[in-house]
């Protein structure tokens, strides 16, 4: 039986998450003046539009648009083998040369760490950036790596029954982020990745 | 969206759904992209074994499951039973048991028995993949072939796609029949009739005349001519064979203007196919071995790369 979860509260509507990104990209263009030397890769599924938005409202703020690239992290994830029946690959699309240039990672929610783990070993063997940063929309805390964000549109403290849902346009029609709880207590005593697909699915892909 | 292969191993085409057929095209698609890459080699396989088994000779397949496996950080060995203990007398059954005490994940499996691949699945506990069995199927190579053809035509459905040559020996020729007529394609057939394996009509319309297979073809798939396979006289010479079914540029100007030459190679120039054809415009069959890495990196993945399989 996968868990179901209910909504437990909106965390942003799409006025404040519009808000939220504009707030992040003027971040990023205080510490990076000269955008030009930036690359924003975003991490499938929903950083790669995060990513596109962020450098869209660079460009409105700072005349130049940042190249965005895609990174699908499945082949890099450490327990790939575990996971479960195997993830759909989507492909990693990097536009341009990383070599000493800034790397802004963007994701929709930090939580354990281990995908931006598995981003990161991804994006050094595409080059040697000068340096990578991590923005992403949602820290929800629960780490289990030495990982934490430059930029943080949201940082709030959960449990680990809770999940974070981000909602975008793109992918789903709307714009939202939603706090969501577990209703039943799980049967076995599962590990966030032994649920099955659809229930990630209805998570998001916030539990990998 | 569910990742769509559900079988612990691959046998075949003829058992597969067509969901089943994009998901390991729609995997491969995904994966070419780290052939490109300065670091040609992702973690995804890391502490996976797989053993290729060859009893018959090979370049392609061989290299290209090779590669595959490196790209996707798996341990791999190759066993060509020309310098093995097979030349002693050990069974199939003897070698597989022996090279799963060692506890591969995988076996690759070529062989020139029919069925060889289903037997070692009944018996052994690791992942198989048939390589090519006898004149049975070569599913990894129908399943490259219809990436190229679906790279250079957005789509399947509806391609008109003539199987040229020997087809009495050819596994490929089954394999792809399968899967290009599950995809939507529509096949023909041709070969002289003393190269045209009984019942095989019941799987795609057969003519004897080239020129009538190609008209309007999208795309044609050249067989090699199985000298080695053959004990009888299945026709007069190599050069009244290449006359009569020979893919020649005349021929190929019979069928559509964006038609695509394949062939699963080793090529026999001058034989079913003219050189001028082979190294033409239209020729994709380098294509086909780039592709031919992608899919069986998709092969791999798919069958190492969860858990849940059945």
């Amino acid at each position: 039986m996968p868990p179901t979860y209910r909504e437990r509260q909106e965390l942003m509507d799409a006025d404040r998450l519009s808000r939220t990104l504009a707030r992040m990209a003027h971040e990023i263009l205080e510490r990076h003046p000269d955008i030009r030397g930036t690359v924003l890769v975003g991490v499938r599924t929903r950083g790669v539009p995060l990513a596109r938005r962020l450098a869209a409202r660079l460009r409105e703020a700072g005349g130049v648009e940042p190249p965005v690239g895609a990174l699908d992290i499945t082949l890099y994830r450490d327990d790939l083998t575990t996971v479960g029946p195997q993830p759909v690959l989507k492909g990693t699309d990097i536009p341009t040369s990383i070599d000493g240039r800034t790397v802004v990672l963007v994701d929709d929610v930090l939580f354990t760490g281990r995908t931006v783990r598995a981003a990161l070993d991804e994006l050094i063997d595409f080059g040697r950036p000068s340096r990578i940063e991590l923005a992403v929309l949602v820290d929800r805390g629960h780490r289990e790596l030495p990982i934490h964000a430059d930029y943080a549109g949201k940082t709030l403290t959960t449990t680990r029954d809770e999940t974070v849902q981000v909602l975008l346009e793109e992918d789903d029609g709307q714009d939202r982020v939603v706090l969501l709880e577990r209703v039943a207590p799980p049967v076995r005593r599962a590990g966030p990745r032994a649920r099955p697909k659809e229930a990630r699915a209805a998570a998001g892909r916030r539990r990998r | 969206m569910t990742a769509g292969y559900p079988h612990r191993h691959l046998l075949g085409i003829e058992p597969l759904e067509p969901s089943h057929i994009q998901a390991v095209l729609d995997t491969a698609e995904a994966l070419r992209e780290v052939l490109d890459r300065p670091i040609k080699k992702v973690p995804a396989l890391r502490g996976k074994t797989v053993v290729n088994l060859f009893y018959e000779p090979s370049t392609r397949t061989r290299a290209s499951f090779e590669i595959a496996e490196k790209v996707l950080s798996a341990d791999s060995l190759s066993i060509a039973t020309s310098t093995s203990s097979v030349l002693k007398g050990e069974t199939l059954l003897d070698t597989a048991r022996n090279l799963e005490a060692m506890n591969p994940d995988m076996i690759v499996l070529r062989h020139s028995a029919s069925g060889a691949p289903h037997f070692l699945a009944r018996h052994c506990r690791s992942a198989i993949v048939n390589a090519g069995d006898g004149a049975h199927e070569h599913p990894t190579q129908a399943l490259l072939d219809a990436l190229t053809l679906r790279q250079k035509k957005g789509r399947l459905d509806g391609l008109r796609v003539a199987i040229v040559g020997d087809l009495m020996h050819s596994r490929v020729a089954r394999s792809n029949v399968w899967l290009l007529t599950k995809m939507g394609a529509s096949v023909v057939l041709c070969a002289p009739p003393t190269l045209v394996p009984p019942g095989i009509e019941a799987l795609a319309p057969v003519t004897y005349r080239i020129d009538e297979a190609v008209e309007g073809a999208d795309a044609i798939m050249m067989l090699r001519l199985q000298q080695e396979r053959m004990t009888g006289g299945y026709f007069p010479t190599l050069r009244e064979y290449h006359a009569r079914f020979g893919l020649t540029e005349e021929r190929v100007r019979r069928a559509r203007k964006d038609v695509l030459i394949l062939h699963p190679g080793p090529m026999n120039r001058g034989v079913e196919i003219a050189s001028e054809v082979a190294d033409g415009p239209w020729s994709v069959i380098l294509d086909q071995v780039t592709n031919g890495v992608a899919v069986r990196m998709a092969v791999l993945y798919l069958l190492l790369g969860g858990t849940e399989a059945d």
